[in-house]
């Protein structure tokens, strides 16, 4: 229901006119707008986002609740600290593989996510283990906040076989059939037909195959992908099917060394989902809290059978394209303004402002992080790289072809075939 | 007529995971079929893949259809007539003109175990979606080592049909024969269309199912075992459909029929043909054809396809390296033309093998003629 409203009454970016012409308006990007520089969520200074409007609806009413402050707040004790731990894993795990690299463990093509931690937090925290993400080659964190062991998928960085794809994947081709990542993927929009069909498949089991499914999938993907034909390929069938699907657009504002502004006609890209019969809701990135509250909306929808949602998350990555990307483009104060905005300082001053966990408490969970991580390095170093015969491993599921019967005989020339008593 | 050779494909020296090592060692192929009762019944091949679809759907309620004009339109060459009606459209689902959309929802759901049958309305519109039947669905098996795998059939027809231009008529048997991941099946006659489609459909991993347009008019006699609905034939196993000993013809899809009337031409010249319907281009049956080289010491092969780097490439290079020493003459290869296809019905002839094409190749190979 909330989303319905805020359709219309989304969120106050400047009119569309403001942010034609190549100098980003200041307005737009949000950087020196005045409440993106509110750490604090309280109900007094609730800051302009979609899930803002509902809630100084709900505000109005609750008068109840000033007794016991630590109601109004979005997150339990509990709920925050798995966010916090969730948010340094991700940090503490990047910042290790770009070390990893450097120093020739990590090789190829290796896109880290530092400074979008809150987008995979804020709504991989909230699934259950069911539900399905598909992600892009920016996936690392993805897979370590859908639960992917942090091990597992350093020893398939380090190319060894005891990764979560026996080093056959590699840092773009992140899977987890336990944990439903259904991947990592290299070619931009590709994940988004593929978490589509994984949200048909929610919907088919219910409707087919008779079964109790709500599982729902989340797509992630970023601006640039925004412009790529696939996209609104799925925009348009999510919508015409309703299938229980969330795209996740990590909008950080340049395509490798291409902004945002230079290549889309209108940079609003949340507005490309009312176009397809959806919702589409801004959100602020940065801030873990204000993605989480978007992200229960969006995936509450999805469960109850309502439909797609598009979410924009204004958000942005402190480091460049991949490590190989020297990151001349972009200009230094950009970057000082979003790194003023860094996630986990702002969910840090939060837990501590409203003494959610103190700061021992926090500086415990950091350490415990340090050691998972640097359990992680050991354990990738010392695991052997994949043996010879693994290379012509995997290619089929069934090498020989359904034809061919587990005995090595043709099923059609098992005189009992007709019989049904070959085995299918 | 048949001289049936009952030998396990055990034997044969083929070993189960190997894809690239089995021309290692030889054996005398079996013929892929047994002696199936005497047909009684002639079937035409839209039936055949109307009737294995139809048998697919009942049988597994994950086998979905999905694609354009593929439910209400009853299909736009009519394979899935009336299975919107018996199924429903949750499970015939007409999509939008997306490809590369609906292919990579198959894919997705297909990672998530069920088994769509997606169909390009031609293969040549698979060119909008290749990077999802290549990325996401051949490579997937192997990117997540074994944990996804991709039990999907990717169908259509392929190649040529008539005066259709440059942009409907490629053949892609070469395009995706090549990649690792992929099933590539062509099936000619409707026992093949059965066999194979149902041996697709239940496969685990990602099957290209490249049909022909022209073929799915003809009719062909059908065996009372071909109809039972738990038949299928084996994936990666060529036939012999006629046995000869002067010179092996390879074809697949509707040059098996142009090679069989190419050899009855032969016959009277007093040449002896055999003709290799190939079934299947990946895995490529290396096996049968070499055996059929060692005996015959000639090869033709025969594609409508682009001659660089097609399928008669392939051949003729498994050929060489295996069995040298066996051949008398070079290899002849029949493709067609190096040119987009043309419009005008006399240069589409032209630019496509036809009978006398074959005839002309195979006295080239035995030495009738310059």
């Amino acid at each position: 229901m909330a989303f319905a409203r805020s359709i219309h009454h989304l969120h106050p970016l400047p009119p569309v006119s403001n942010t034609r012409g190549l100098k980003p308006s200041p307005l737009f990007l949000g950087s020196i707008r005045p409440d993106s520089h509110t750490h604090t969520i309280t109900r007094s200074s609730v800051s302009v986002s979609s899930s803002a409007q509902r809630r100084s609806a709900v505000a109005a009413n609750v008068s109840d609740v000033k007794t016991k402050p630590a109601a109004n707040l979005l997150v339990t004790k509990e709920e925050g600290l798995e966010v916090y731990e969730d948010l340094i894993l991700g940090r503490v795990f990047e910042d290790m593989c770009a070390q990893m690299y450097y120093r020739g463990k990590m090789f190829g093509f290796v896109h880290l996510y530092n400074g979008q931690e809150a987008v995979s937090s804020g709504f991989i925290k909230l699934l259950k283990q069911g539900d399905s993400v598909v992600s892009t080659y920016r996936d690392h964190v993805h897979a370590l906040s859908k639960g992917v062991p942090a091990r597992a998928v350093m020893s398939e960085l380090f190319g060894k076989t005891t990764g979560c794809c026996r080093g056959q994947g590699g840092s773009m081709h992140m899977f987890s059939a336990e944990h439903n990542v259904l991947g990592g993927f290299a070619f931009i929009g590709e994940g988004i037909p593929v978490a589509t069909g994984a949200a048909f498949t929610s919907k088919y089991k219910r409707e087919v195959l008779k079964e109790d499914c709500d599982d729902v999938t989340l797509a992630f993907f970023g601006d640039g992908t925004a412009n790529n034909g696939q996209f609104f390929e799925c925009l348009n069938m999510a919508a015409l099917w309703k299938l229980p699907i969330i795209f996740v657009v990590e909008n950080n504002l340049w395509a490798i060394g291409m902004s945002h502004l230079r290549a889309t006609s209108d940079p609003e890209i949340w507005k490309k989902g009312p176009a397809f019969g959806m919702p589409g809701v801004h959100v602020d990135g940065m801030d873990v809290l204000k993605v989480r509250e978007v992200a229960k909306e969006a995936i509450g929808r999805a469960r109850r059978g309502e439909g797609p949602t598009l979410v924009e998350c204004e958000t942005y990555r402190f480091r460049g394209h991949s490590l190989a990307d020297p990151d001349e483009l972009r200009d230094p104060d950009e970057k000082a303004r979003y790194a003023a905005r860094d996630p986990i300082t702002q969910f840090k001053k939060y837990l501590i402002e409203n003494k959610l966990a103190s700061e021992a408490e926090l500086k415990a969970i950091e350490k415990k992080i340090d050691e998972v991580v640097e359990d992680a390095v050991e354990f990738a170093d010392e695991s052997p790289a994949p043996s010879r015969s693994q290379l012509l491993e995997n290619v089929f599921a069934d090498p020989r072809g359904f034809g061919i019967g587990p005995d090595g005989r043709y099923r059609c020339e098992d005189p009992k075939f007709t019989e049904g008593t070959a085995q299918v | 007529m048949w001289g049936i050779l009952r030998q396990k494909v055990g034997d044969t020296g083929l070993s189960p995971q190997g894809l690239g090592n089995q021309m290692l060692r030889l054996r005398p192929a079996t013929s892929a079929v047994r002696d199936y009762s005497a047909a009684t019944k002639e079937m035409t091949v839209r039936d055949a893949l109307n009737s294995a679809l139809d048998e697919e759907m009942a049988a597994d309620p994950n086998v979905y259809v999905m694609g354009e004009e593929v439910g209400e339109y009853q299909g736009a060459y009519k394979i899935t007539k009336g299975l919107l009606d018996k199924f429903g459209p949750e499970r015939v689902v007409d999509t939008p003109i997306t490809e590369a959309g609906f292919a990579g929802i198959g894919v997705g759901s297909a990672y998530h175990g069920l088994r769509p049958v997606i169909e390009f309305m031609t293969f040549n519109f698979s060119m909008q979606a290749i990077d999802h039947v290549i990325n996401s669905a051949a490579k997937s098996n192997y990117m997540s080592a074994g944990q996804i795998n991709v039990p999907i059939v990717f169908r259509g027809p392929n190649g040529p049909a008539a005066g259709v231009g440059a942009q409907h008529s490629q053949c892609y048997g070469a395009w995706y024969g090549s990649v690792p991941g992929l099933k590539v099946l062509v099936p000619y006659s409707s026992e093949d269309a059965r066999g194979l489609l149902k041996a697709a459909i239940r496969d685990p991993d990602p099957v290209v199912f490249l049909e022909n347009e022209l073929l799915y008019g003809e009719s062909f006699p059908v065996s009372a075992e071909a109809l039972d609905s738990s038949f299928t034939l084996p994936i990666g196993k060529a036939k012999i459909e006629r046995e000869g000993k002067d010179v092996t013809i390879t074809a697949f899809s509707k040059m098996v029929g142009y090679a069989l009337k190419a050899a009855e031409i032969l016959e009277k010249e007093g040449i002896n043909a055999e003709v290799i319907n190939l079934r299947s281009i990946r895995p490529l049956d290396r096996a049968t054809i070499n055996a059929s080289v060692r005996k015959t010491n000639r090869l033709v092969t025969v594609e409508e396809g682009f001659p660089q780097h097609g399928i008669g490439a392939e051949i003729c290079a498994s050929v060489v390296e295996d069995s040298f020493g066996y051949l008398d003459a070079p290899v002849e290869r029949i493709a067609g033309a190096d040119v987009p296809t043309p419009y005008a019905a006399n240069l589409e002839r032209m630019a496509f093998p036809q009978i006398e094409d074959i005839v002309r190749a195979v006295k080239r190979a035995c030495y009738r003629s310059v």
